[in-house]
């Protein structure tokens, strides 16, 4: 094996079912190098990842891995620990009932001379380990004690401890806030410095550009290239990821026009969910594309849900279409021509165990009632006309969502509103988790919804997005509409109205 | 203030269930002192009665740690109980049937654990069949009462009425005669039973694994645990520790029949889960499980010492006192994911 090399896959190929998952992909890690990996959904990443770590059997090729002779084939996680590759997840894969020192070292504890577990012991070294890696834990403490982003820091700690070579970062900072990630990053280049190879999946093109040494990019099951971060500027990368030059995203939003003499679609006064949203009042024309800005648990969802009646609205007056309304639950606000696409689509939106034609149909079967059932050439129709619409990558209508890339459900969802024909949208993260190709796409199907004379309300964590695709911005400061910044919206504008123009700090 | 903190709320759950057998035993001891509770062996009576429900629970504890069940237990400890008194009716030794019992159990166990862990069916619709399966091998054995007398196997009825007396806590009765104290070898056995599975799941890697998959199975396999492994032999040990705590069951009863122990899986279960085992898994220990059958067995014994009660009352107090947890739980629950 060359000199600083830790780990080589040479001609990786896998076929799903039906599908050519990867084709004849190389890989190359060296120590002490943060490698990128990326590719829009469905580029083959999880599954180059999951072939490494032991999860899938990989059909040809072969994976080197320094300091074991001959190529190496994991059957489980526990084969690619023993060979030094350990991975962590988006999704914390570690035991909440347990105390942090017993996570770090459980399977493995130190035993005393009676064959017992050396409590004392693991817990000192624990201890020993959080504060050199500057993580400020009580290791005695059980996990579920901690946030999040500890929780991510604790398994990758473990990671480390266990002598790994190859730590695997599977999207770790998606649930993670930017001071969250700022230390996520610090832990990274130390171990870095340690000459641990890490290979880091992010749908963040900025934080690839924050640590990554070099980038791999993935496009439909095979490789594109691997380059080193200086010669792969953003434009590029995209362009390379998607395989086509991007028509500049920021060229999709058109003039801002002023559609204030539009009728009004919705009309708040005075509307509240006490405890998570303070009395506000907002007025959304027909057409017009608002977009709700502010930090994280700032109250966006939850003004949306208060309008949708998925938290019910305890005081003021909701208006429709000029008519005063009451919602009690969602079901009413969809017979007033209202959908909600939700930010959590995994516990409120998709089902995953239904057919996309089945997830599309839903809301509209829901509305017109459960005893009309919707004849199936008349469902056949409309999921293929979505399905179409969306360009939903599925091999058939028939196909369970779950085998869906995240992106696609998304759309399933969104093709599930747009089914009922709704006048006034609300879209709640509708990007999050998804590539960038997928992101332009919805982000342009806004727009053309809003050229058809519908109401959009649209949540998202990054403010260009809004910034380009909105009329109109309403920013939220602790459950409390702020303020609105409308005509020539500018990032910076919104970013000031967020930080309340220099009240804090 | 930091040991304060550092008590979570699953210690707080087991302080209550130990509180509330304190209360609930001097409750008796005041309402019936005139009837003997006060007395040492009223406590001991206790536990030489529910000798084998504590092995059997010490089992549950360990599968539903996994966020597992079994409710095989009862009709094995039926099976059990047959197979000794008619292994010994036919001339066969104590120790050798009770040999036989185990391997039973472990066989049994084998069965259950390999279709739970490796073939990864659901707990319950194993257990169920177990449960069945076990019923029914107690009728092919026998369908009739086999008590076991001292002409039928000798060592056995001397284990059974041997009395290992305490040193401490006897009383004079109204003739004046001194009682003294005394527990049977079911309590004894029962006893290292308890013992040794709280030292296995607190200082074993064994032990740790339980409560890991508990916590969460997928991040136990992640961490590269042997799950189906782990699993399996929770259930080999849950069957192994019933057929121990079927052959205390046989001590106690000296008899086997086909309705023998019929809905002891659900007393131990509930002993489980007063004593602060949780049915999704990775939260609890079998001292808890111990005060959770000491509660039970107290209800009983207050029922009974009362003599003018009808004996559905156990059953009610103890549906009662498992809502009552229940709802703690949840609201400990509740408090923790509200704190996040």
């Amino acid at each position: 094996m060359e000199n600083n090399v830790v780990l080589t896959a040479r001609g990786i190929s896998m076929t799903f079912p039906g599908v050519k998952a990867l084709e004849n992909v190389d890989f190359t890690l060296r120590k002490g190098e943060i490698h990128a990996l990326m590719g829009e959904n469905g580029a083959g990443k999880s599954t180059l990842i999951k072939c490494l770590t032991g999860i899938n059997d990989f059909e040809t090729g072969e994976i080197r891995i320094d300091g074991v002779d001959g190529p190496v084939k994991n059957h489980s996680t526990r084969d690619a620990q023993n060979v030094g590759i350990s991975t962590v997840y988006q999704e914390v894969n570690l035991c909440p009932n347990l105390s942090v020192a017993e996570n770090l070292f459980i399977g493995r504890e130190p035993l005393t001379a009676l064959r017992t577990v050396d409590r004392n012991s693991y817990n000192k070294r624990s201890q020993k380990i959080m504060d050199d890696l500057g993580i400020s834990v009580d290791v005695t403490q059980n996990l579920e004690n901690y946030s999040l982003a500890i929780q991510q820091m604790v398994a990758i700690a473990r990671a480390v401890d266990m002598d790994c070579k190859v730590l695997i970062l599977d999207e770790p900072t998606s649930s993670l806030d930017d001071e969250e990630v700022e230390k996520l990053f610090k832990l990274m280049r130390m171990l870095k410095d340690k000459g641990v190879g890490i290979i880091f999946v992010t749908h963040f093109l900025e934080q690839v550009y924050a640590v990554c040494d070099r980038i791999t990019v993935l496009r439909n099951g095979t490789l594109v290239g691997e380059y080193p971060i200086a010669d792969l500027p953003r434009v590029k990368l995209v362009a390379a990821m998607m395989g086509k030059d991007l028509d500049d995203l920021a060229s999709i939003k058109g003039e801002s026009k002023d559609l204030s003499h539009e009728p009004l679609e919705i009309s708040a006064r005075g509307l509240a969910h006490l405890g998570t949203v303070k009395p506000f009042d907002l007025d959304i024309h027909k057409g017009e594309v608002i977009g709700i800005g502010g930090l994280l648990g700032s109250g966006r969802s939850e003004l949306a849900r208060s309008i949708y009646g998925a938290d019910r609205a305890n005081v003021g007056t909701l208006k429709v279409k000029d008519k005063e309304v009451q919602i009690h639950q969602p079901i009413d606000a969809m017979n007033l021509g209202m959908g909600m696409l939700p930010d959590d689509r995994k516990a409120e939106g998709i089902i995953e165990d239904l057919t996309v034609r089945e997830n599309i149909i839903l809301a509209l079967q829901a509305k017109t009632g459960t005893f009309k059932r919707l004849s199936s050439q008349k469902q056949n129709e409309i999921a293929d006309r979505y399905i179409e619409l969306l360009s939903i990558k599925t091999p058939s209508p028939e196909t369970l969502v779950k085998q869906l890339s995240g992106g696609n459900q998304q759309k399933v969802i969104l093709a599930r509103w747009l089914a009922t024909n709704p006048d006034f949208l609300i879209l709640d993260e509708p990007t999050r988790g998804i590539d960038i190709g997928t992101k332009t796409e919805i982000q342009k199907l806004i727009l053309e919804l809003a050229e058809q004379g519908k109401s959009i309300v649209f949540i998202s964590s990054e403010i260009m997005e809004m910034v380009r695709t909105c009329n109109r911005m309403v920013i939220m400061r602790d459950g409390e509409k702020v303020g609105e910044v409308g005509g020539d919206i500018t990032e910076q504008k919104v970013m000031h109205a967020i930080a309340g123009g220099g009240e804090e700090k | 203030m930091k040991k304060f903190r550092s008590m979570n709320s699953n210690t707080v759950l087991l302080l209550i269930t130990i509180g509330l057998f304190i209360i609930m035993y001097a409750g008796g001891c005041i309402a019936y002192g005139a009837k003997g509770f006060t007395h040492l062996q009223t406590f001991l009576n206790i536990l030489i009665t529910n000798s084998g429900l504590i092995c059997v629970s010490c089992g549950l504890t360990v599968v539903m740690l996994t966020a597992g069940i079994d409710i095989s237990v009862g009709s094995l400890v039926a099976m059990d109980c047959m197979m000794l008194a008619v292994g010994m009716r036919n001339g066969i030794g104590a120790v050798e049937m009770c040999a036989a019992v185990l391997i039973t159990g472990i066989v049994f166990g084998l069965v259950q654990g390999f279709l739970i862990g490796y073939l990864e069916i659901q707990p319950f619709i194993v257990t169920m069949a177990g449960m069945f399966f076990g019923r029914g091998m107690t009728a092919v054995i026998c369908t009739d009462q086999v008590s076991i007398t001292q002409d039928i196997n000798a060592v056995f009825y001397n284990w059974a009425n041997a009395k290992i007396i305490l040193p401490f806590g006897g009383y004079l009765n109204n003739k004046g005669k001194y009682m003294a104290p005394f527990i049977r070898v079911e309590v004894v056995i029962a006893l290292i039973v308890l013992a040794l599975i709280f030292l296995m799941l607190r200082y074993t890697r064994f032990g740790r694994a339980l409560y890991a998959i508990g916590g969460s199975e997928q991040s136990a396999a992640m961490m590269g645990l042997n799950v189906k492994q782990t699993k399996m032999k929770a259930y080999v040990l849950s069957s192994v520790l019933t057929s121990i705590g079927g052959i205390c069951y046989c001590l106690n009863t000296m008899a086997g029949s086909v309705q023998q122990a019929t809905g002891l899986e659900m007393d131990a279960i509930s002993s489980a889960v007063i004593g602060g085992t949780l049915l999704t898994g990775g939260v609890g220990n079998v001292f808890g499980t111990f005060i959770g059958v000491l509660i039970n067995g107290t209800i009983s014994s207050i029922v009974k010492t009362n003599g003018k009660l009808a004996s559905s009352w156990p059953n009610i107090l103890t549906a009662a006192l498992l809502f009552i947890f229940i709802v703690i739980q949840s609201l400990f629950a509740a408090m923790r994911a509200r704190k996040k």
